[in-house]
């Protein structure tokens, strides 16, 4: 049996998604651009697309920039949002747990004299409410914060975080990272005080390569990507209609039947982590219950190297994620185990499962079978 | 400029007696599989002690002199303009457009030196010489003559062709590949045992190779990057036979079995025995290892001695006194120091030690080894059996 637990690093493409993607490619492969017919069957596409995940956030649909993926949203809504605000602001705040193309853009602003404030975290991974109004100053021109850890799948209260950011001041840009959570929670920017929020395609069985930027209209940023002036000049370049097109038709049937595939998360990942809880020196990092996200579980193995049990899974066709790939003599380890305070031991012994609405319960059941087999064996030989 | 033929140097291979035609073959063959990756179509050919290489279609020139830089036994290359002609007048008028077009700045001294292979050439080589150096001074003032310690040296060939050329590209120097019988490299992904077998193939040797992967420990990424390393040697070395061994249950049992600290020495002792026999399979005559004096604990002399008692076939260590900043300056040179640094975990360094032994001493060694009696052969059988043998550069 293969069991595909990585669905946090990608997933696989839907067949409607793919159908649309190969007739966006081969038949209607216009460019949106193109003043004639062909070109305006592509813009019809795009039109499509954007009214789909306008709906799903109950936004306009103008406020949705197309972009190549989550990493893309995250640099333009960062060094975006901060450039476009730099006179009346220079400081950041985010946290310490944020993904890599959050942290390394915000490196970059503060390496270009922004002053930046990282928000510690709870045991749990959830950010320090306190520490968010403590941080809030009059310089304050931009907070980001994920809404779902992709590592331990932590849940950040954004509409909370939000609403007291622009008590502070509601010029200050709120950014969220939904790379992870859109999809397996129902987001409503407006209400939630979000001006900005990152989403990927390929993490809800859309195609690589595509991902949006919802911009709320009064908020203010600096394009990254100059040229044609495509989609209102917020990124220009010929829209990628195919990811486009199938990052629509992922994100409609991502919120088809929400509440459905929500459940089936949660009853999946409560079966992984209550066998996964049996095991003799197995802890799960972060919410073990439903106050996290549905589709993540972070477990730390003590005594086996990460590495060493991915690829023993690997040869069953279970498929994980380590923390981070790492060498016996340069061990990267990972920001956001570091900072919810997991043993220093295990930080290089921890596997994240990742789940789909497309897993089973066999599979579940086949991994915790062939875990409860390997782990014994497993920990028996380690470092001395 | 277009250059038309390349001189192909060899100085070793001269001195070979009456095994000379054997190396020089050797070495016609091994020009020929360098160039099979290029663009262009070549002639490569022998003449009274000289190889050509013959352009006859367009062709690269780097790309060309690159691929010819990496033979072994070749120790310099010459670009040479080409071309057909009884005319003196002819060959001044090529001189004269040569030196304009490879010396642009030509404030320097020359001397002409010319070979008349072709008696029928109606001048002779020392007129050749006084009449060209002429021709030369009345087109660019600026030249001046030094007949003992020249700047330029103008190469005039008479032969059935005329050939010109004055510079010089230095090859790699070494034999043949395939002058010198066959020898067996214990490859991991590390930095040395590349540059290990380069030098040895470099020395006219057939390389093949063998890697222990220990999966789940080592990952295919990591078997990968060997077969990546195997293929930036054999563009100097020839096609290698990569021998793939499964090495995780010696490895386990001799972990649960023998005293921690000489884990590692006696994993090396174990992969000498499964080289070994490979070689023997493979009718190599030799094993060659990267290993360094002292680099690490495995390789302290008396390391290198207890390892090197399990081995009938000869050793080869050629980077045994080199110190690490010399080995990667090689490594840098013929391209497989940045495939080796990639971070993936090799199985010398999965299960080791702490503080691994750095004396062991070869009694305890063999005692150690004695818990293993029964246990390990159908294990070691088994690697041996199940061997992927890969071919890379073929």
């Amino acid at each position: 049996m293969e069991a595909y637990l990585d669905n946090s690093a990608t997933t696989f493409v839907l067949p409607e998604v793919k159908d649309i993607c190969v007739r966006t490619m081969t038949m209607d492969f216009g460019n949106p651009s193109s003043l004639h017919k062909k070109g305006m069957e592509a813009e019809q596409y795009v039109r499509v697309a954007r009214e789909t995940i306008a709906g799903t956030l109950k936004v306009d649909p103008k406020e949705i920039t197309f972009t190549s993926g989550g990493t893309e949203s995250n640099n333009l809504a960062l060094i975006g949002g901060a450039m476009a605000h730099r006179r009346t602001g220079k400081h950041i705040i985010t946290t310490q747990i944020e993904h890599s193309s959050v942290a390394n853009p915000v490196k970059f602003l503060e390496k270009e004299g922004f002053r930046v404030t990282y928000l510690p975290v709870s045991p749990e991974g959830v950010v320090d409410r306190q520490a968010l109004l403590d941080a809030l100053d009059e310089d304050t021109s931009l907070v980001s914060i994920m809404q779902v850890n992709n590592e331990i799948g932590a849940l950040e209260p954004v509409a909370e975080l939000g609403r007291l950011v622009h008590e502070k001041n509601p010029d200050i840009l709120f950014h969220v990272d939904a790379i992870q959570s859109y999809g397996k929670f129902i987001i409503r920017p407006r209400r939630e005080n979000i001006d900005l929020l990152s989403v990927s395609g390929h993490k809800i069985h859309g195609p690589k390569g595509s991902g949006f930027l919802y911009v709320r209209s009064s908020a203010r940023i600096l394009p990254q990507i100059l040229g044609g002036g495509q989609q209102q000049g917020m990124r220009s370049g010929t829209e990628n209609v195919p990811a486009i097109a199938g990052l629509g038709v992922a994100a409609g049937a991502m919120y088809q039947n929400y509440e459905e595939h929500v459940e089936k998360l949660f009853s999946l990942r409560e079966r992984l982590v209550a066998g996964l809880s049996g095991m003799e020196g197995v802890t799960i990092n972060g919410p073990k219950g439903r106050e996290g996200a549905p589709h993540i579980v972070s477990a730390s193995f003590e005594g086996i190297r990460a590495e060493v049990l991915l690829h023993a899974l690997e040869e069953r066709e279970i498929y994980v994620s380590s923390g981070s790939a790492c060498s016996s003599n340069h061990p990267v380890y990972s920001a956001t185990l570091t900072a919810i305070g997991v043993r220093k031991d295990l930080l290089d012994c921890t596997v994240r499962f990742s789940l789909s609405i497309f897993n089973t319960e066999a599979q579940i059941d086949y991994t915790l079978d062939v875990l409860n087999e390997l782990v014994p064996k497993l920990s028996r030989y380690r470092r001395r | 400029m277009e250059y038309q033929a390349f001189l192909v140097k060899y100085a070793e291979i001269g001195l070979k007696g009456k095994n000379r035609g054997m190396f020089e073959d050797a070495l016609l063959r091994q020009i020929r599989r360098s160039l099979r990756a290029v663009s262009g179509r070549f002639e490569v050919t022998k003449a009274s002690g000289r190889i050509y290489v013959h352009a006859n279609t367009a062709y690269d020139y780097d790309e060309t002199v690159e691929a010819l830089t990496r033979v072994f036994g070749v120790s310099a290359i010459c670009p040479m303009i080409q071309f057909d002609t009884q005319d003196p007048e002819e060959v001044y008028r090529r001189a004269v457009a040569y030196m304009a077009e490879a010396y642009p700045d030509r404030k320097k001294t020359f001397k002409v030196e010319t070979r008349r292979i072709n008696k029928n050439f109606p001048v002779g080589s020392q007129d050749m010489n006084a009449e060209l150096g002429e021709v030369l001074l009345n087109a660019y003032p600026e030249l001046s003559v030094d007949v003992h310690h020249p700047d330029i040296l103008l190469q005039v060939e008479l032969r059935e062709k005329v050939n010109i050329y004055s510079h010089t590209i230095p090859g790699p120097g070494g034999m043949p590949v395939g002058t010198n019988g066959r020898a067996m490299l214990l490859l991991s992904g590390g930095i040395d045992s590349p540059v290990a077998g380069y030098m040895i193939a470099k020395r006219g040797v057939v390389i093949d190779a063998v890697y222990f992967h220990a999966p789940p420990y080592t990952s295919e990424r990591a078997k990968q990057k060997v077969v990546d390393l195997a293929k930036q040697v054999s563009l100097y070395a020839g096609p290698i036979r990569l021998h793939v061994v499964n090495f995780t249950d010696v490895q386990l049992c001799i972990y649960e079995t023998c005293p921690h600290d000489e884990l590692t020495i006696i994993m090396r002792r174990y992969m000498m025995k499964i080289a070994e026999q490979l070689a023997e399979q493979d009718e190599s005559l030799a094993l060659i290892t990267g290993e360094s004096i002292g680099q690490v604990a495995s390789q302290t002399i008396q390391s290198l001695a207890v390892t090197n008692e399990v081995c009938h076939l000869p050793v080869f260590r050629p980077l045994i006194g080199f110190d690490k900043k010399d080995i990667v300056e090689i490594a840098q040179k013929i391209g497989t120091f940045e495939t080796s640094i990639l971070p993936y975990e090799d199985c010398c360094t999965i299960f080791v030690a702490k503080h691994p032994v750095t004396r062991p001493i070869l009694k305890a060694i063999v005692r150690s080894e004695e818990l293993l009696k029964g246990k390990i052969e159908p294990l070691v059988e088994e690697a041996l059996a199940t061997v992927e043998t890969i071919e890379v550069g073929m």
